[in-house]
């Protein structure tokens, strides 16, 4: 190549950033094939949850507009298959239990109808038209074993920490169970199926 | 020709649809210029900074319908800062004071103010159509003011932009007096409109025939819309979310069977599969398909609702659909013509990404494939060269390998002649995206043989200068020719600067080009803009300091000279 023969190689500084040369993007062609065999490699050494935006990537790779990128790539609301998140569901009463992929919903609005599909109830979001006469508590144990009421923490959180659910009969909370239930319905519960 | 009074040329030139044909024309003698120029309505300039409002508006005194485009491709990826340019304003300005009756504007990648769109609603009366397409600079402020000062407006038609949502005011804009709207597209909005005044909207516009909705727009509203459109052509669902027990979702169903006129279907931004069954009765009649949105449809759901679908001529939809998928498609949709495959996620190596297997299938069912983009997992040469066999009518191909260095996944040898087979069969060849292990040799197959082409894009690929030169010397009608990240310096560069002239535009980053190289270009070719684009801390750079790498080049013709809204991270040469 011309550039060569003017000896102009020497006055070319390899180190640090290459002036001129734009981005993030790197010195030479080897490294950038470097830089893509590394995020292969993470990808499959990450969780689900890590994002992919935190690596380092080639500025203009890939030719993907920006609006597109924007918009469709989904972390929250569509997340890949390998991420399903099946529990059990009991429903005091029902002869057997039912499993249920937490990570198909999107809030506590859509679980409690899904819930109701599942077991031909409709005790559960009904309950916030009349909270006093709510039939059905939704509880679920989380990670410590302990029996938590569903609404109470941001839905990202539940469904990390949810390991079964329960639809439990009013009377059986009364009885002392544990829970302290405010106003006759968790208020959190309330305050996102009515959103 | 001269016994001709103007206005028979004139009827002979209305004829003329293609701006190419027109601007042929308009170069044969004077007389014809002459004629031409009184007579033409509709003006395409594919670089703003070509040519200036003024030269434009003289020219062409009857000018009705402009479309202007700004940044270059490359904006799309990030690669050009934001600040760049690329303004409308100073086109509206002139457009504003000269007697121009504009009745159509059509923006691509330029920055767009709400001052703007204030004026340009103002300034013509007899304003129709606005379409914007990947714009940026604007709020739904600006939408108001054309939504209540345009009259006449027919289309306002938003792709792709930023817009800073002040939320849903603005549709209120549109006076109870606006009939006209054929065409309605605000998918892109990201805040809430008002409903019921979509719906009041939507009730006085007879003519709509093209709806699309954004994310904030629930079923129950699309059902309600469905009712008072039932002529609509072109509909973009927003959220289509719902219980499918529920009346909305029953009446959506029913409402939809009286909708015979759909042809494109697109949006599902949200979506719950489980309703998806209330479109199955439009499939059949769908021309064209988007669900390159519709993250929440997954693979067989896909399936499903694309084996209804046999008349399709253009497709676009997410990797996800996998090589079962588009076998599905291949076997389904005999007349596509177009198709488009993202990926659903742009980093990682996903499971269900497509392959050489489903553009193989594609190419034996859909005979009539002319526009294909593709991003895949992988290639093979073999699969390249079947696809050229099976179809050589393509006009624009685009692969494009999620990982840009790989060889052929079976032989781990380069593309090299799997792209030479597609050049070389697809004798109608304009544009061509090439990615995977590349070296030289594609160059000098496409030189040879892409008579046609006028548009390349490269990344990655090539091994000298000779690669390069093999596309300058041997690509006659090349228009556009972007580069990134390849091997090409100095003396590709400048082997034939000429050629350039005859070209829109040329963009290298991360090449070999020096700042040297490029000055040298600059000198010897006063009719190009030779602008470098340095976006780092100007201390690093040192503007005497010819030998070092240039990291972007964007280079193009222009009739008026280096422009003076640069900002100082870009230097004119």
């Amino acid at each position: 190549m011309e550039k060569g023969g003017l000896g102009l190689e020497i006055t070319e500084l390899r180190l640090g950033l290459l002036p001129g040369s734009c981005g993030p993007s790197l010195v030479d062609k080897n490294d950038k094939k470097r830089v893509f065999s590394e995020i292969a490699e993470d990808k499959n050494s990450t969780t689900e949850e890590k994002s992919t935006q935190t690596k380092s990537q080639v500025v203009g790779w890939p030719p993907v507009c920006s609006y597109r990128k924007r918009n469709s790539f989904q972390e929250k609301d569509h997340l890949k298959k390998e991420s399903k998140m099946y529990v059990k569901v009991s429903m005091d009463g029902a002869p057997f239990l039912r499993k249920i992929d937490l990570s198909m919903h999107k809030g506590y609005s859509d679980l409690a109808l899904a819930l109701e599909e599942l077991f031909d109830c409709f005790g559960i979001s009904e309950a916030l038209k009349d909270a006093d006469n709510s039939e059905q508590v939704p509880i679920y144990e989380d990670k410590d074993g302990d029996w938590m009421l569903v609404g109470d923490v941001p839905w990202e959180m539940f469904i990390e920490s949810c390991k079964r659910l329960r639809i439990m009969k009013r009377s059986e909370a009364a009885k002392g169970f544990g829970l302290q239930l405010i106003k006759g319905f968790p208020k959190g519960f309330i305050k996102d199926v009515t959103k | 020709m001269n016994y001709f009074p103007d206005e028979v040329l004139e009827h002979v030139f209305d004829f003329l649809t293609s701006h190419r044909d027109r601007n042929a024309v308009s170069l044969v003698c004077s007389l014809w210029y002459r004629v031409e120029r009184f007579s033409r309505q509709r003006v395409f300039i594919g670089n703003c900074y070509a040519i200036s409002p003024e030269k434009l508006i003289k020219r062409f005194p009857g000018l009705k319908s402009l479309t202007l485009k700004g940044k270059h491709h490359f904006a799309d990826f990030n690669l050009v800062p934001y600040d760049w340019g690329g303004y409308v304003q100073p086109w509206i300005e002139a457009l504003a004071k000269s007697r121009i009756g504009l009745e159509e504007l059509r923006l691509k990648r330029m920055v767009v103010s709400d001052e703007s769109l204030e004026l340009l609603s103002r300034s013509f009366a007899n304003f129709k159509a606005l379409v914007l397409v990947s714009c940026e600079g604007f709020t739904t402020d600006g939408l108001a003011a054309i939504a209540a000062n345009c009259r006449f407006l027919r289309e306002l038609d938003l792709q792709e932009n930023e817009i800073d949502d002040h939320s849903g005011h603005w549709l209120s804009c549109f006076p109870d007096s606006c009939t006209s709207l054929t065409s309605l597209n605000f998918a892109c909005l990201k805040g809430e409109i008002n409903s019921a005044s979509l719906e009041r909207l939507v009730a006085r516009s007879p003519n709509l025939r093209s709806l699309r909705l954004n994310r904030s727009v629930p079923l129950e509203t699309l059902q309600k819309i469905l009712v008072q459109a039932p002529l609509l052509v072109d509909l973009g669902t927003g959220s289509y979310v719902h219980d499918p027990d529920s009346e909305t979702y029953n009446k959506l169903k029913t409402t939809i069977l009286t909708c015979k006129s759909i042809r494109n279907l697109s949006g599902f931004l949200e979506v719950d599969p489980r309703c998806l069954p209330a479109i199955f009765p439009i499939c059949l009649n769908l021309t064209y398909l988007n669900l390159s949105y519709a993250a929440g449809i997954h693979g067989s759901e896909l399936i499903k609702l694309i084996r209804r679908c046999a008349k399709l001529q253009r497709l676009w939809i997410l990797d996800c659909i996998g090589d079962k998928g588009l076998e599905v498609v291949a076997s389904t949709c005999n007349e596509l013509q177009e198709l488009r495959v993202f990926p659903s996620d742009p980093l990682g190596i996903g499971h269900d990404a497509v392959t050489e297997y489903g553009l193989v299938a594609i190419s034996i069912g859909c005979p009539k494939l002319h526009s294909l983009l593709y991003f895949c997992q992988q290639m093979t040469n073999a699969a390249l060269i079947t696809v050229a066999r099976n179809c050589p009518n393509f006009i624009r191909f685009r692969l494009c390998i999620l990982d840009p260095t790989k060889p052929d996944a079976v032989t781990m040898q380069p593309l090299d002649d799997g792209f030479g087979a597609i050049v070389q069969s697809c004798k109608f060849l304009r544009r061509l995206s090439l990615t995977g292990l590349l070296t030289d040799q594609v160059f000098r197959y496409i030189g040879m043989y892409a008579e046609q082409l006028e548009m390349l894009s490269v990344a990655f690929a090539g091994n000298s200068d000779k690669g390069m030169l093999y596309v300058l010397n041997g690509c006659k009608k090349l228009r556009k020719l972007e580069i990134m990240d390849c091997p090409f310096g100095n003396g590709a560069l400048l082997s034939d600067a000429g050629k350039y002239e005859t070209m829109r535009s040329l963009w290298m980053s991360s090449c070999e080009i020096t700042l040297s190289g490029c000055k040298t270009l600059a000198k010897m070719m006063p009719r190009l803009n030779v602008e470098i684009i340095n976006e780092h801390d100007q201390m690093e750079i040192c503007p005497e300091d010819d030998g070092q790498r240039v990291g972007k080049l964007y280079l193009y013709r222009t009739l008026v000279g280096p422009r003076k809204d640069a900002p100082e991270f870009v230097w004119n040469l």
